[in-house]
């Protein structure tokens, strides 16, 4: 059994071909032994998945078709998602996929825990790590690296503000702002608290350019109306500005309530003269609550004027000026055991993890896209906010459910899931992504060992990475800030990874860079191979990978192109993109 | 920036070094392409240019102006060479205009920015099941493959990104060029053509190990678009992109800004036989002081592009067989609000379209006095789109299958506009 085809190999020498066959065999004869050492229960186990038994009794662990070990959580929640899962599985007669084997789940757990791939030295220590429940392990230390509040600080800077800073918005402020709330494992409900209610200046109060970056025009708080019950409540209310919502039950009088929570706001410009040039330049932005009071007005499409009050949902508040509306707002949409941003949370995170949330688009939970597994999300909405709105515990319970240690891969006989397509996602493998255009970079920065090169300072690294970042961002330019993430694979950005100077740095093989110092080194051909598909593709070479790998290095004397032709080709693969 | 196509990287030359290297690694699949064949093929190409005003241009200023009423706002009509009345500030193109023929009954229901240009574009309302092709993309792919010779994209998106190719796949996305036509990385300085063969096949190898891995449609969308920009980067006819070549006088007709300059690489594309080229200018979406707006720099861009893009295509031959079609998402409010603009109106619009056979001079529709209901019957964007289809002969009854499997018709299963084809 092979997994590559090609009309090409004929050419290649049949022993490179017998790499893949012999791991697979040799799993097939391992399997039970390895079980036996590890303890998990091989008398049941076959080593191929079958067909699902009739949904009745509680799940037994289901089959894995090579060594990867699952070591199932025994916390409640996790139980109860595996549970679910698994049933929802049987119901609609699906077998999953098999476990990733630990190299696929180690790259795919980094990108998404930290926003880039493993450092190439930790994967066959990963690997050969025997302990029973490493990958539950590896996800707790994970959390507690700093890595994983620089990622989700990206995350949610550009969820909140974009990735074009908007001109009266503090990018650093609010970056600080996520940073300090990640790393303190802050409750969510609160972090919203802050986003919503906040005041002061953008360079002090970080979270006050949540709303500054929605107010770029006057719209008298449309936008930010729109935005903050997308984001954080995963209900989509835009339409409902002009108009009883065509889909869902929203109300055109329900846009205008929530609007009239935050019209007590005014944003205010602070100047500074810059020395340097003679101009005016801003300083900062400061974000002040108004009096405002009483009713907001709207036009009905027929005309009509309307009056709306501060009411969220059904629950009324003070319209007088000296109620803090957006403190109100605040504390009406955090509150109950279960508010609408404990499933907006649940159903993105959710998603960010298995490519597909329970319900798509993940800020759209509506009638429209009913959720996948509905009891569950339920059910982890609550425990989510019974749990003080825990982010770290969230992430935990979902890193650590079975469904999350599945592969990528399809069988045939779970082709039918397939969320792309329309359907629901069923979860049996863990939908492949895209990279984000920041997790390309760091990406490349890991794969090429650029940051321990030790050269210039943070600022100046930091606007490189912007700019090569403004290369595939596109921004809609419209009223509603708009945006598309990108990294969808189109000839400018297949240009700029072929050509770019970034490839063309990393695979210059200068003195000092990964390249050369992996060239120079007393390594064989073979093993320096394997070190660049480790950097890069996060695993060995396999098949008639290593033949054509080899062929290549032996096609110029001096072997250092052919290394650098490997190395570009990794860099530009498919496989290098994409996040399985 | 200079575009400059390496004389050592023309297509003959690559493939020579590709077969003579051959032995070395697999076969190259990326470079069996067909060689450029008979010049007499290429000419009397049928495109489209679609000028694409995003935001949302407020047509009752423009195309349909309602002088005595009190949505009229500050312009005034003037007299078209069509006969129809268009703003005051459109002078240029009233001069063209009977080339051009104004839909003046469009009524369309989406006024949500992302909605809207999803539903133009596309002739389809936004569905969470499907996600359908951009126009462009559906011209690409029924009109690139009978062009084999042509090695640039078949869809060009030029100062914006358009929509999607949706499931007809990234092999019919837009090529987004930014306005400045600036094609960044083009160029492979400094290697020779065996030496990016070479990576090309480790590459090849690599791709193919995981597109058989089964996850999937991703990894071959990749590949694909690798191939394409790899032909991309070794065409001749990138030179389109050059402006630089285009007399001075040429380049100030069509005006010295983006847009401008969008409109110039439109008709050199076109030229060289690429089906389907959008030009985006953006800055419509005039809620406030919508007025100013038209007045200081949309509508004189637009002016000076639109009608020097129908002169300069007249003058060489080519309108007869290139439609040009100008609109936005949507149109705006008759009633004028309180910050002197106007906002998202879907109900009751006008578009503008001409060439490519269509007759020009004819006003389709039209609205009450005030501009705000259309008067008989009214149209969708997918006859828009059917008209377009027919003046490129793409016959209506060409389907294509989604992803899940459904036939989804063209257009939506629009009818050209009698109008203009008859």
């Amino acid at each position: 059994m092979r997994l590559v085809r090609g009309p090409y190999d004929v050419r290649i020498p049949p022993a490179c071909q017998l790499s893949r066959a012999r791991s697979v065999g040799l799993s097939l004869i391992g399997l039970l032994a390895f079980f036996a050492t590890t303890g998990i229960s091989a008398a049941a186990d076959k080593p191929a998945p079958h067909a699902a038994k009739p949904a009745t009794h509680a799940a037994k662990p289901d089959k894995v078709l090579r060594a990867g070990e699952i070591h199932h959580s025994s916390d409640p929640v996790v139980v109860f998602i595996n549970q679910q899962i698994r049933q929802a599985w049987q119901d609609n007669q699906v077998t999953p996929s098999p476990v990733a084997d630990d190299e696929e789940w180690l790259r795919r757990v980094s990108l998404d825990l930290h926003g880039h791939i493993p450092f190439w030295k930790e994967i066959d220590r990963f690997r050969k790590d025997k302990t029973p429940n490493k990958r539950a392990a590896l996800v707790d230390k994970m959390l507690d690296d700093p890595a994983y509040v620089r990622n989700w600080t990206t995350l949610w800077t550009n969820l909140t503000i974009g990735r074009q800073t908007p001109r009266q918005v503090s990018r650093p402020g609010i970056q600080k702002f996520f940073r300090e709330a990640f790393a303190q494992n802050r409750p969510w409900n609160e972090i919203v608290y802050d986003l919503v209610s906040a005041e002061g200046r953008s360079d002090e109060n970080g979270a006050v350019n949540y709303l500054l970056a929605q107010m770029a025009t006057r719209d008298e708080m449309v936008l930010a109306t729109a935005k903050t019950t997308r984001l954080f409540m995963g209900v989509q209310l835009q339409c409902a500005q002009c108009h009883n919502h065509p889909f869902d039950p929203w109300k055109q009088a329900q846009f205008w309530e929530l609007n009239s929570f935050l019209r007590q706001t005014r944003e205010v410009e602070h100047r500074t003269l810059n020395r340097a040039t003679g101009q005016r330049m801003t300083d900062y932005t400061e974000l002040v609550r108004t009096d405002f009071s009483g009713p907001v007005y709207y036009e009905k499409r027929s005309g009509e004027m309307q009056v709306a009050y501060p009411i969220f949902f059904d629950k009324k508040i003070d319209a007088g000026g000296q109620v803090d509306r957006r403190k109100e707002l605040a504390r009406l949409m955090t509150l109950g055991d279960k508010p609408y941003i404990a499933q907006a949370f649940v159903n993105r995170t959710w998603g960010h993890f298995f490519g597909y949330g329970f319900s798509n688009p993940v800020d759209d939970i509506g009638a429209r896209h009913p959720p996948s597994h509905p009891e569950l999300l339920d059910r982890l909405s609550q425990e989510f906010i019974k749990n003080h709105s825990d982010v770290k515990a969230l992430i935990r319970w979902i890193c650590t459910s079975d469904a999350y240690q599945l592969t990528s891969r399809t069988t045939n006989k779970n082709v039918k899931d397939d969320p792309g397509m329309g359907h629901s996602p069923l979860f049996s493998r863990v939908y492949p992504k895209p990279l984000e255009a920041e997790q390309l970079y760091d990406s490349l920065l890991i794969a090429t060992d650029a940051d321990h090169t030790g050269k210039t300072d943070w600022a100046a690294r930091q606007k490189q990475r912007d700019e090569w970042l403004q290369q595939f961002i596109i921004a809609f330019g419209t009223d509603e800030n708009d945006e598309a993430s990108t990294f969808n694979g189109t000839i400018p950005q297949a240009l700029l990874m072929m050509n770019g100077q970034l490839i063309e740095r990393a695979t210059g093989a200068e003195s000092g860079s990964f390249l050369h110092k992996v060239i120079d080194s007393e390594n064989s051909d073979s093993q320096k191979i394997q070190r660049l598909y480790l950097a890069t593709l996060s695993r060995h070479p396999h098949g008639r990978e290593v033949g054509a790998a080899e062929h290549l290095v032996n096609l110029y004397s001096d072997r250092l192109p052919g290394y650098q032709d490997l190395f570009w080709a990794l860099l530009n693969s498919n496989e290098f993109i994409i996040n399985h | 920036m200079q575009i400059h196509v390496p004389n050592g990287m023309s297509r003959r030359h690559f493939l020579n070094h590709a077969l003579t290297s051959a032995a070395a690694l697999p076969a190259m699949e990326f470079l069996m392409h067909l060689e450029a064949n008979a010049a007499t093929v290429r000419k009397n190409q049928k495109a489209c240019i679609l000028l694409w005003l995003g935001g949302g241009p407020p047509s009752i200023d423009m195309w349909d102006l309602k002088p005595g009423s009190k949505n009229g706002g500050e312009f005034k009509p003037i007299r078209t060479a069509g006969g129809y009345q268009i703003s005051e500030l459109l002078p240029k193109t009233a001069k063209v205009g009977d080339k051009l023929s104004v839909v003046r009954s469009m009524s369309t229901r989406e006024a949500d920015h992302g909605r809207g240009r999803y539903y133009l574009h596309t002739a389809y309302i936004p569905n969470p099941t499907v996600v359908h092709p951009s126009f462009g993309s559906v011209v690409s792919k029924e009109l690139g493959p009978k062009r084999p010779w042509l090695e640039i994209p078949a869809f060009a998106s030029i100062g914006g990104t358009s929509e999607g190719p949706g499931f007809l796949g990234m092999a019919n996305a837009p090529f987004v060029v930014d306005a400045g036509g600036k094609i960044r990385n083009a160029e492979m300085d400094k290697m020779d053509a065996e030496r990016f063969h070479n990576r090309l096949s480790m590459l090849e190898v690599v791709e193919t190990g995981f597109i058989n891995s089964k996850r999937g449609e991703a990894p071959q969308a990749h590949a694909d678009v690798y191939k394409k920009a790899v032909n991309l980067m070794t065409s001749k006819q990138m030179a389109a992109f050059r402006l630089q070549d285009e007399k001075p006088e040429v380049c100030a007709a069509y005006g010295n800004n983006n847009f401008g300059r969008g409109l110039l690489m439109a008709r050199r594309l076109v030229e060289i036989g690429v089906p389907f080229v959008e030009v985006t200018m953006d800055g419509w979406d005039l809620h406030q002081q919508v007025f100013n707006g038209l007045k200081t720099r949309l509508l004189p861009n637009l002016d000076q592009g639109f009608s020097t893009l129908i002169s300069d295509l007249t003058a060489r031959g080519m309108l007869e067989h290139t439609v040009v079609i100008c609109m936005g998402e949507f149109g705006r409010t008759p009633n004028i609000n309180a910050n002197v603009g106007r906002d998202h109106w879907a109900q009751s619009w006008s578009v503008v379209m001409g060439g490519g056979g269509l007759k020009g001079g004819r006003v389709i529709g039209g609205t009450d006095k005030d501009g705000v209901a259309v008067e008989g019957k009214s149209y969708l964007p997918g006859d828009l789109w059917a008209t377009v289809a027919f003046a490129l002969g793409i016959p209506l009854n060409t389907v294509h299958t989604s992803k899940l499997g459904r036939p989804m018709k063209i257009a939506n299963g629009g009818t050209p506009i009698q109008e203009l084809t008859s």
